[in-house]
């Protein structure tokens, strides 16, 4: 089949669909492949890179939606009035359409591709599903945008994010707030942290704390006992006396912080306002609000979506297009994800690819099907819990059965081992106890000695162990001159052996004791 | 020399070798342990020959000189990846060395035979003892070596063949203690075959046992050497050899100890046999979702060269690939680029306790920054790069979340909590236990397949090239 990957055509996008070097891994899974002319140069890739790395170069988006089975795209396919701003025109029946689709924003859109006879599957309906974290390309845009997020913060903000001391007095080190610990979040923790901000984080979802502290952030604790834990990892809507205490928290940050950088989203709702024009007014002047959650109306009420405002004195960056700011890199994790899907649809690696619609994975980033809406898939299973709990569950009542049966053990095996210790005190002759006696007492400081022996050391354990065991020589020295010629024939034999066994085992111990060095 | 002498000497020495054990607490302190042990073991040959020697010097010399010249060659000759080996077939001369003691003291009619019942069981015990490890000893040198296959032979009704064995000892020893008691010649005959259902005994346990198992086994045999230098003290009437007998056993039992409980498994259900053949039907139940990744050196080498701390977890494939220079090469190239480098050692990685640890010492690594299981465990989630060299059971996580797994429970090194895991393989078989490893499909794992010394060459290579 061939694939075609057309120019993105909406303002300012300079994403593209594919790489150079994700094309070439295309090619090896079979698929034939066209790139309009000029498709990845605003993302830096010519179309000599393109061509080389075995792409047909097409002239025109017609004849390449034309002549193409499978279209791969970064937005949706525009239905503009103008004939050159119309890509919706271009579908025709059989063809499978691959990009950022939003079906529940646009519904229309997939009434207009199941009229065409096409297949549809939108990357942001990919199930948050550990199997399909290598086609998530939501969670890669959502890492690039938080990284982008720091990076527009830096410009804007007037100091330094890490601390210093100069000849010319201490520079304090930036303050940074992230709002939501998802994928962007933890990427914008990352980043601050990685130019020496003081970072601290909030999230309705007690889990992510881990998370947060394990990147040396400091997790703002709410004292409130609501989960914010929603379907399939994302957050849920809090109770209003949450939200309250929530906000008056970042009233109380925004007095200390130099940055602020919101991310918090629900799924298929309006982003909630959390940072008032207040609370904005609290921040000093010449701080910065990057809020990440433009595109759904801001978590920020001053945010103007897609552009930067100046309130107060704090600049507040609505930009809506973070990833398309670092267009290479986008592309590249974009066309990953892609050709992973493309992987997966197509397991035989022969260029042909097959919609399993009993995959949850791909029943759910279909969104049409030969011309009829899937959309929206009937709902996940339950995302399984964490492996620990049922660990704890499982383990606990095991441990509490063994150390059970092991104390009926060891009430047996000291029973056992005083009416031993008494049937032999009865009946052995004296001389035999008192060898007795020297045997259970060095049993007990080998015992204690071999405890202290360090586990790096127990190959040499075992070779000093098996030097010293060839004591049995002695047995043997005493019968070598004994009168009789086999026994004392058998005792050299056994010198022999012994011999070999303790030069051997001390040799190889010294040998490997050396070794030993810091 | 005088008998109160001697005995002086014997203390000596029981002194020494018990300074020897504990001077292996820390490696500065071994090599002057090494040094009390050897003297010890002096102190004692020479004082017993002094005391007791007699006559025929110079079949004693030959056979001293000869066994010491042997013992020095093989010293000095043996690769440290064939040290289980070494070490099994020298379990096996002590074995051999209490049967043969065993019976010259039965033969000699001065050093035995005095019709006490006592000392017929003790004899018995001592060739017994002595007999097991000598024919379990050279069934693991085989296994060991290759020469016998490493899966577990399953004989059928083996635990009523091993009673059958028991039932035949205890009757063959009652009739050897019998005939000792009467003073009668057949004494010979009982203790022979008393030697021989040892031995069949011996052999059966061991080749019942399967590769994973191994270090169980060599412990177990190490103890068992211990004890019968013990029962051949009680024999002899000899302290010292009681004393060492005892440390040795217990340090073998201990070890035995230290391994079963690495593997989560009790002492009796490796010695009944079986683990790492019968268990397909299990491991076909968890066959893990999603499919394993491959990698490129070149890309492996990229994820080193941005990672800060990195861990490699050596198992028993380095040892077969002799790969441990090319991992220490590797160790350095990190460090010099500033990586944080440690290693993780389970305690039942390779085939016998502490196995890895000499391995990595051979190859001029640290051993400060070579950490036990216990010690590095909690660290993972801040590793960026873990390497797994030919290990498998060892870093299986269906040990802690699969509670049907054959090896659920067993305490595992958690790799897969880093940032990423290269797991260096040549084939996505199985492990020693035969259960499918869920780490090889976690979204964080790569695997680089190949011979792990080549795979860490090109890794070096294409690290150098950056």
């Amino acid at each position: 089949m061939r694939i075609g990957v057309p120019k993105e055509i909406h303002p300012g996008e300079k994403r593209v669909a594919t790489t150079p070097a994700v094309a070439a891994e295309l090619r090896k899974l079979g698929f034939d492949l066209s790139v309009e002319s000029g498709a990845g140069l605003a993302a830096s890739f010519s179309d000599a890179n393109f061509a080389s790395a075995g792409a047909v170069i097409v002239d025109t988006a017609a004849r390449l939606w034309e002549s193409c089975d499978i279209i791969l795209k970064v937005r949706a396919p525009a239905s503009g009035g103008m004939p050159a701003q119309n890509e919706l025109e271009h579908v025709h029946g059989g063809q499978t359409l691959i990009a950022f689709l939003w079906p529940a924003q646009n519904p229309d859109l997939l009434q207009q591709l199941a009229g065409k006879g096409a297949t549809a599957l939108a990357m942001d309906c990919v199930p948050r599903l550990s199997r399909a974290q290598k086609l998530d390309a939501l969670s890669s845009m959502s890492n690039i945008a938080g990284y982008r997020a720091v990076v527009e913060a830096a410009q804007h903000f007037g100091r330094f994010f890490g601390g210093q001391i100069t000849a010319a007095g201490r520079i304090p080190p930036a303050k940074v707030l992230v709002i939501g610990a998802g994928v962007a979040g933890l990427s914008a923790i990352g980043a601050a942290k990685g130019m020496g901000a003081i970072v601290r984080a909030f999230d309705t979802r007690p889990e992510v704390r881990e998370q947060i502290e394990s990147m040396h952030a400091e997790f703002l604790m709410l004292e409130f006992a609501e989960s914010g834990t929603g379907v399939g990892g994302y957050a849920k809507v809090m109770s209003q006396e949450f939200i309250d205490a929530e906000m008056a928290l970042f009233r109380r940050q925004a007095e200390e912080v130099d940055i602020i950088i919101t991310t918090a989203l629900i799924p298929g709702r309006p982003a909630p306002k959390l940072i008032t024009a207040e609370t904005v007014a609290a921040m000093r002047p010449g701080s910065v609000i990057v809020d990440l959650a433009a595109e759904q109306g801001g978590n920020c009420a001053l945010t103007v979506p897609g552009e930067l405002a100046v309130a107060h004195g704090v600049t507040i960056i609505g930009y809506t297009d973070l990833p398309s700011r670092l267009a290479p890199q986008s592309s590249q994790l974009y066309a990953t994800n892609l050709r992973n899907l493309l992987a997966e649809l197509c397991p035989a690696g022969d260029g042909r690819i097959v919609l399993d619609m009993d995959d949850e994975v791909v029943r759910a980033a279909t969104v049409v099907h030969e011309g009829r809406v899937t959309w929206p898939p009937p709902p996940l299973k339950a995302p399984p819990s964490p492996p620990s709990q049922p660990k704890s569950a499982a383990g606990a009542p095991v441990k509490a059965a063994t150390t059970k049966a092991g104390s009926g053990w060891q009430v047996a095996a000291l029973v056992t081992g005083a009416l031993l210790l008494a049937l032999i005190g009865a009946t052995a002759p004296p001389g035999f106890l008192g060898h007795f006696a020297v045997f259970v007492l060095a049993c007990f400081v080998g015992y204690m000695v071999v405890w202290n022996v360090t586990p790096a050391l127990h190959t040499p354990l075992m070779s000093v162990t098996n030097a010293i065991s060839s004591i049995v020589i002695v047995g043997a020295l005493l019968q070598i001159s004994d009168g009789n010629r086999l026994i004392a024939g058998l005792a050299a034999f056994v010198v022999l052996i012994t011999a070999i066994n303790i030069f051997g085992g001390f040799g190889v111990t010294r040998r490997m004791l050396a070794m030993f060095r810091k | 020399m005088t008998e109160g002498l001697v005995t002086a000497a014997y203390l000596g020495s029981a002194i020494l070798f018990i300074l020897a054990l504990g001077g292996l607490s820390h490696p500065e302190r071994a090599r002057r342990g090494n040094l009390f042990g050897m003297i010890g073991m002096s102190l004692a040959v020479v004082a017993t020959i002094l005391g007791a020697v007699t006559d025929n010097y110079a079949l004693l010399a030959g056979a001293l000189v000869g066994g010491a010249s042997i013992g020095l060659v093989l010293a000095r000759r043996v690769r440290m990846t064939g040290m289980p080996e070494l070490v099994a077939i020298l379990h096996s001369f002590v074995g051999l060395a209490a049967v043969l003691v065993g019976f010259s003291g039965v033969l000699g009619t001065e050093t035995g035979g005095t019709g006490d019942i006592f000392h017929a069981v003790e004899t018995c015990l001592g060739v017994l003892i002595g007999a097991v490890t000598f024919s379990g000893s050279v069934v693991a040198y085989g296994k060991l070596s290759g020469s016998i296959g490493g899966r577990p032979l399953l004989l059928p009704a083996r635990h009523w063949l091993n009673l059958l064995l028991l039932l035949l000892a205890i009757g063959f020893g009652t009739a050897f203690a019998a005939a000792e008691a009467g003073g009668e010649a057949s004494g010979v005959a009982a203790l022979s075959w008393l030697t021989v259902v040892a031995l069949v005994f011996g052999v059966h346990m061991v080749a019942a046992i399967g590769g994973a198992d191994m270090p169980v086994v060599i412990s177990m045999l190490n103890s068992y050497s211990g004890w019968a230098a013990a029962a051949t003290g009680f024999l002899l009437g000899n302290d010292l050899l009681i004393v060492t007998g005892a440390l040795v056993g217990s340090s073998g039992a201990i070890l035995s100890y230290i391994m079963c409980r690495a593997m989560n498994r009790r002492f009796l259900a490796v010695i009944a046999g079986g683990f790492g053949g019968g268990t397909a039907a299990a491991a076909a139940a968890s066959v893990p979702a999603g499919e394993a990744r491959a990698i490129e050196p070149d890309a492996a080498a990229e994820l080193l060269a941005a990672a800060r701390k990195v861990v490699i977890v050596p198992g028993y494939g380095m040892a077969v690939a002799q790969a441990q220079h090319a991992v220490f090469e590797l160790t350095e190239g990190l460090r010099k680029r500033g990586a944080n480098v440690r290693f993780a050692i389970h305690p039942v990685a390779g085939r016998m306790p502490g196995h890895m640890n000499v391995l990595l010492a051979e190859a001029n690594v640290p051993y400060d920054i070579v950490l036990e299981l216990d010690e590095i465990n909690d660290d993972f989630p801040e590793v960026d790069v873990s390497i797994v060299i030919g290990a498998n059971d060892i870093v299986n996580p269906s040990a802690l979340e699969d509670p049907g797994s054959p090896i659920a429970g067993m305490p595992v090194l958690e790799v897969w909590k880093g940032r990423q895991t290269i797991v260096l393989k040549r084939s996505m078989a199985t492990g020693y236990a035969g259960v499918e490893n869920p780490l090889f499909y976690k979204e964080n794992t790569r695997m680089l397949f190949g011979d792990a010394r080549e795979s860490l060459g090109s890794l070096l290579r294409a690290l150098g090239n950056r």
